[in-house]
This record gives C-alpha cells, sequence and structure tokens, in this order.
C-alpha cells in the first residue's frame, strides 16, 4: 500500500503568534516545527506497516509526507522522514502564500491524484488555524471515502476495507470504507516516537521533492491571497490578560476566592 | 432580501443551545430558513426549536445516507443552489466545520471558521492564536459559509410558524457505513460548551475529583479536565478543555491543580473571569488569572464550595 501523510509546518505552539503587517500569520520570526497532530499521523502509518509487512527498502508499503508551505517546511518534514517515513513531497510556490482553506485543500487534492496513494492521513487539526476542515474537503474534492476523526484505525488490505471509530462529542461511531479514502486521526489513537539517532541518520539521505504549483497542475490564479475564497480585513492584538489578585491560602483561601465571586456579582 | 440558511444542529435529536444561539444571531441578518438534517424519529426537538427562536422558513430532510457529515452537506448544497441564500451558518464543533468544510468545497463558497460575531454585512469576527487577536474577515466568493462559536450570543426566544418548505436534495453517496453508534454519556451537569460557569481540576487532584464536583454543584457548573487528568482516566475525554478537548469561553473558569500550559490555555483562555487554585506560586495558570490562590487545592476548594453554599442559602 502506499500511504500518504498530509503534515503541515506550524510555529511552535510555545511561541508568541501574531499576524504581520500583511494580515498573515507571522511566521519570520518564531521557530517552526511539525503539526503535533500530524505526528499521530505518522505514527498511525509506520505501525500498521511494521505490522504488516514494513516499509521503505525491502518493505511492502511506503509512506509519503505531503506538505504545502514555504521551503523551510523542509525542516519539519525531516522530522517526519525521521520518526521513519519514506520521502517527502513539499508544494512551495510564491503563488501560494495567503492561501486559505479551499486553496490549500485544492492543491493538496491535486498532489495527491497523481501520486497513486492508496490511503490518506491527516491529523484532525493544525495547531496554528485551527479550522480542522482540511480532511474533510479532501475527501469531497477527492471524491473518496471520509474517514475522520479516528481514534482507532484498522486496515484490511486483503479485504479492501478500513475501519474507523470516529469519536467526538457525538460520541463513538463506527465506520468502514473501501479503499482508496482520507482517514483523519485523534491524539488518543497511539503515543508517537521520538525519532532514534539511527532514524534521524537515515532522513539526512531521504528525498524531498519539491514542486510547484505549475508541476501539481495548478494555476496561479486559483491561489493566493489574490484569488482566495475569503480575506482578512483586519487584525488587532488583544491586550494580553494580566494577572490579577494572588493571595496564599493561610486557612482563608477559599474563603477570599467566595469574596472575589461575590465582588463580581458571580455568585 | 435573501434568506440566511441555518443548520439546526442536534445529537440523535436532541438540540443544541447553540443552535438557539445561532437561530437568534441569524435573525438580525436576514429572514432565517432554518434546516435540519435528520434520521427517522429525530425530528421534533429541531422542529420546534425553529419556532421558538423565530424561522421563517423550515426544511426537515431525513438523511438517507448513514454518514454523519455527507447528508448535511447534500441537504444545504441543493438549498442553496435552488435559493441563493446570502449566507449559510453552521454551529462550530467538530460536526459543523467538517460539513462547512465540505460544502465550501462543493459550492465554490468562501469558509469563515470558529467566528464569534457575524456583521450585517457578513463579515466576521474571529479571535485567533488562543484569544490573543482579534480579526474581522469576510468571504470574497459565493454565499459565504461561516461557523459560529457556541455561547457567541444569548439565546431570545421569538415565537413564529415557519413556513414549510419542501426540497428535492441529491443525495449522494458517502461509501461508508456506520456499522454502530454509541451515544456520548451524558451526566446531570451542564455541558461545557454551554455552560456559563466551569470548574476544571487537573493532575493536582491526584484523582479525586470530589472537590472540584463539589465547587461545580454549588456554582452549578460544568466540570473541566485537563489532558494529565483524562489521559490518566480520572475524566471522560469529553470533559477535556484544550487544544485537543474543548474550547470555551465562559463567564467563570475556575482551574483547580492544573498548571496552565499552552495546549491548555488554548482553550480557555478567552473565558470572562479566570480563577486558578495551586500550590506552587509560580504555576503559569496565575499568569493569566484575575484570582489566585496559592494552597492546597484539598483545603481551599471545599471551603469555596461550602462558602458559595452559604450565601445561596
Ligand atoms: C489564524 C488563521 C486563521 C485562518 N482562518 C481561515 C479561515 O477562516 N478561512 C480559511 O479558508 N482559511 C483560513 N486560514 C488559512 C488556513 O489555515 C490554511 O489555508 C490552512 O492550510 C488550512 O487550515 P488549517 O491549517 O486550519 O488546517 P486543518 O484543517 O486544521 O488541518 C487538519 C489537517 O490537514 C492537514 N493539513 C492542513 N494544512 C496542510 C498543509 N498546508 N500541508 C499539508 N497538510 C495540511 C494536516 O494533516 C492537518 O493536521 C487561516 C489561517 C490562520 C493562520
Ligand atoms: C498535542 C498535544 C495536545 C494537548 N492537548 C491538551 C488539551 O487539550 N488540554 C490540556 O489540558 N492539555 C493538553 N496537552 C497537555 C499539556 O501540555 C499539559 O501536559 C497538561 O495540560 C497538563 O495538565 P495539568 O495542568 O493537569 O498537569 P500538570 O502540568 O502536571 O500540573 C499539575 C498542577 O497541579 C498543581 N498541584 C498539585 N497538587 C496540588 C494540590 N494538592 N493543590 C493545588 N495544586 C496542586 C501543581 O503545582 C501543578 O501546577 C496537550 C499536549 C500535546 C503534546
Amino acid at each position: 500500500m502506499k500511504f500518504l501523510v498530509c503534515v503541515k509546518q506550524v510555529p511552535d505552539s510555545w511561541a508568541e503568534k501574531k499576524l504581520g503587517a500583511d494580515s498573515r500569520l507571522d511566521r519570520a520570526g518564531v521557530d517552526a516545527v511539525l503539526n503535533d497532530l500530524d505526528e499521530y499521523a505518522i505514527e498511525e502509518a509506520l505501525r500498521i506497516c511494521e505490522n504488516s509487512g514494513g516499509n521503505g527498502e525491502g518493505g511492502e508499503h511506503s509512506i509519503t509526507l505531503l506538505s504545502m508551505g514555504p521551503d523551510r517546511a523542509t525542516e519539519a518534514i525531516r522530522k517526519g522522514l525521521s520518526m521513519g517515513a519514506d520521502n517527502a513531497i513539499l508544494i512551495s510556490d510564491e503563488a501560494l502564500a495567503g492561501s486559505d482553506a479551499l486553496a490549500t485543500s485544492l492543491v493538496l487534492a491535486k498532489a495527491i491524484e497523481s501520486s497513486g496513494a492508496n490511503i490518506v492521513l491527516c491529523g484532525t487539526e493544525s495547531t496554528d488555524a485551527r479550522m480542522s476542515v482540511v480532511p474533510a474537503m479532501l475527501a469531497e474534492r477527492l471524491g473518496w471515502p471520509q474517514l475522520t476523526f479516528a481514534g482507532e484505525l484498522k486496515i484490511d488490505a486483503g479485504a479492501n476495507k478500513v475501519t474507523i471509530k470516529r469519536m467526538t462529542d457525538e460520541g463513538i461511531e463506527e465506520m468502514e470504507a473501501s479503499l482508496p479514502c482520507v482517514v483523519s486521526v485523534i491524539e488518543k489513537i497511539n503515543e508517537p516516537r521520538y525519532p532514534s539517532f539511527k532514524g534521524i541518520m537515515a532522513a539526512k539521505k531521504k528525498t524531498i521533492e519539491t514542486r510547484s504549483l505549475a508541476d501539481v497542475g495548478v494555476s496561479t490564479d486559483q491561489v493566493g491571497s489574490a484569488s482566495s475564497w475569503s480575506a482578512v480585513v483586519d487584525s488587532a492584538l488583544r491586550p494580553p490578560r494580566s494577572a490579577g489578585i494572588k493571595v496564599v491560602d493561610e486557612g482563608n483561601g477559599g474563603n477570599e476566592l467566595v469574596s472575589f465571586l461575590a465582588d463580581k456579582k458571580i455568585v | 432580501m435573501a434568506d440566511v440558511l441555518v443548520l439546526i444542529d442536534h445529537t440523535a435529536g436532541l438540540v443544541s443551545r447553540a443552535a438557539s444561539e445561532l437561530i437568534t444571531a441569524a435573525r438580525a441578518l436576514g429572514p432565517v430558513h432554518a434546516v435540519a438534517v435528520v434520521r427517522a424519529g429525530e425530528a421534533d426537538a429541531p422542529r420546534a426549536m425553529a419556532a421558538q427562536f423565530g424561522a421563517s422558513k423550515l426544511s426537515v430532510i431525513e438523511a438517507v445516507d448513514g454518514h454523519p457529515i455527507t447528508p448535511s452537506v447534500d441537504a444545504l448544497a441543493s438549498i442553496a443552489q435552488a435559493s441563493a441564500p446570502a449566507a449559510i451558518l453552521i454551529t462550530s464543533g467538530a460536526k459543523g466545520k467538517e460539513i462547512a468544510g465540505r460544502l465550501a468545497v462543493r459550492l465554490g463558497s468562501g469558509l469563515l471558521t470558529d467566528v464569534i460575531d457575524v456583521a450585517q454585512d457578513f463579515s466576521a469576527t474571529q479571535s485567533i492564536f488562543g484569544g490573543s487577536t482579534v480579526v474581522h474577515s469576510k468571504v470574497t466568493h459565493g454565499a459565504p459559509i461561516i461557523t459560529v462559536r457556541p455561547n457567541a450570543c444569548e439565546p431570545v426566544a421569538s415565537e413564529s410558524t415557519p413556513e414549510i418548505v419542501d426540497v428535492t436534495v441529491a443525495h449522494t453517496s458517502s461509501g461508508v457505513t456506520v456499522t454502530s453508534r454509541q451515544a456520548p454519556v451524558k451526566g446531570g451537569r451542564p455541558e461545557l460548551t454551554e455552560a456559563s460557569i466551569i470548574v476544571s481540576g487537573g493532575r493536582g487532584t491526584n484523582g479525586d475529583f470530589s472537590p472540584v464536583e463539589s465547587l461545580a454543584d454549588a456554582l452549578g457548573a460544568a466540570v473541566g479536565a485537563s489532558r494529565a487528568a483524562t489521559d490518566a482516566g480520572w475524566y471522560p475525554h469529553s470533559n477535556q478543555v484544550g487544544q485537543t478537548g474543548k474550547t470555551v469561553s465562559p463567564q467563570l473558569y475556575v482551574a483547580c491543580g492544573i498548571s496552565g500550559a499552552i495546549q491548555h490555555r488554548a482553550g480557555m483562555q478567552t473565558s470572562k473571569t479566570i480563577v486558578a487554585i495551586n500550590k506552587d506560586a509560580d504555576a503559569p495558570i496565575f499568569e493569566l488569572a484575575d484570582f489566585g490562590v496559592v494552597g492546597d487545592l484539598f483545603n481551599v476548594v471545599p471551603q469555596a464550595a461550602a462558602g458559595v453554599l452559604a450565601r445561596k442559602s
């Protein structure tokens, strides 16, 4: 099987994120990392492969990472390769700057169509924009079954069957579909491994193929801030929350708390 | 004036408070065409809600596919194509955002998610990066598809007799078979995303949530938990607040024995008033607390619960 895992480069969650003068995420000032939740998707692909014939050289399966982002996204992608994915495709093009979710899903779907993948794995959400829409949009664009928010994933390639447990507020839904399909995983599904020293060394030799929009078959007027489907009008920093009153409990802390709530007319 | 399409959010026929907020917000923008996508026997509550909150039109559509997302996409797409609405509003949650995403692709419309306010011109206010930045955005192509966060406004009833609109839906096949459904476990307390007060417990509870629950019950609050607490199995995942749990914005958020990791903050930072109880005076949660008590939660929290009850009587 050919696994394709969609991974996004995001600012480190610890970094203070802000919008630049162009109303886009100021990515220059902060460390870029692999989106946390995408590590779970990579881990899940690795585990499935390891339990059924392996990936990489001599293995039965292959795992390709797919990302759309700036050139420096290669650093984040390298982490996924050092976990054990085989190779990567980075779609990078000046014209992509400012793309919204519709444009992102369009570009990713085009790349998926030409990749020969049997299954696409995603995280459920990016830690920067947090829209949680790209996997569903990919399923819509590709016309593939959508198996998202998986807390459990089983693939029976022989029977051409993929089964997940979808876990959301709505409860747990068990559902199945045939390949090819789009799956997104939640963070309860596994515990991602740390790259080993061997993995890190091996990743240095793995290929990250950079493609332009033309390579993917999307014209520049379909994407980017000028032709996106939505736009930011303006933005403002909310004044940071300042710390308020802090008392040390000397036997009366609970009562002081109640007085505070009473002053606020909450109780 | 063109209609505003509103999808009534429900789980197996139980409507959410968020759905009533959404109809209320939509009323200010134009005549509301409420849409409920249901399975057999689920139509009553959505129908009643549309009338109670003043929808002008109502379409109830029976889902023919078991997929949680695609039947709603089919229904909204068919109605939108037939009636050219001014905008389409959907509740922001895992399900609503996926519906909105697919619908945006199908209609070629722009999409704005996690919106906290929609203006007359359908531009929207979003609160991003854990509440540190406020953004105004607009859709530039097609009828705007906007998902609105629960708790963004107060629901205000306004009785109406909605005109029943029959629609022909172009049903698609999701290619997915749902083999079993297990409803979420519901306790007697308010829902996290709808509660105006939340009391949360973290690793500091050491697995004993009884002080947290007693303060929550004294305040009529929902109970939340940090990931450390849900991972340990002390509280269900459905009660987790944070980046991979719920995003909440209550009037009051009380964090008991929670350190205030960035992923936790991402889900509660926009709460109106924040109170923290932690025995470590340097815990990062104090940086955003309006009121902090440095102390053992097992002493402070029960005393506070008793104090709240005493004031009520
Ligand atoms: C603060 C902020 C707010 C935004 N608001 C909007 C908005 O309201 N409307 C809008 O249309 N756009 C918006 N955007 C742009 C949008 O975030 C990007 O187009 C983005 O690539 C898709 O959304 P997401 O990151 O939230 O992805 P999600 O849907 O949250 O991501 C889910 C999964 O999809 C995959 N994925 C997502 N992006 C990529 C990628 N670039 N490469 C590979 N895999 C990927 C990953 O597996 C990820 O785990 C916003 C961006 C920012 C920074
Ligand atoms: C991808 C990813 C997603 C995540 N998503 C989430 C999320 O959605 N929500 C979330 O919460 N976390 C999330 N996390 C985890 C997050 O990073 C923290 O690990 C977690 O929030 C810590 O929980 P805690 O504050 O309860 O525990 P700790 O950080 O261990 O803090 C416990 C606190 O309790 C205090 N304490 C101990 N005993 C007492 C006592 N008797 N009285 C008073 N105080 C006491 C301690 O001083 C300490 O400050 C995520 C992490 C990752 C990597």
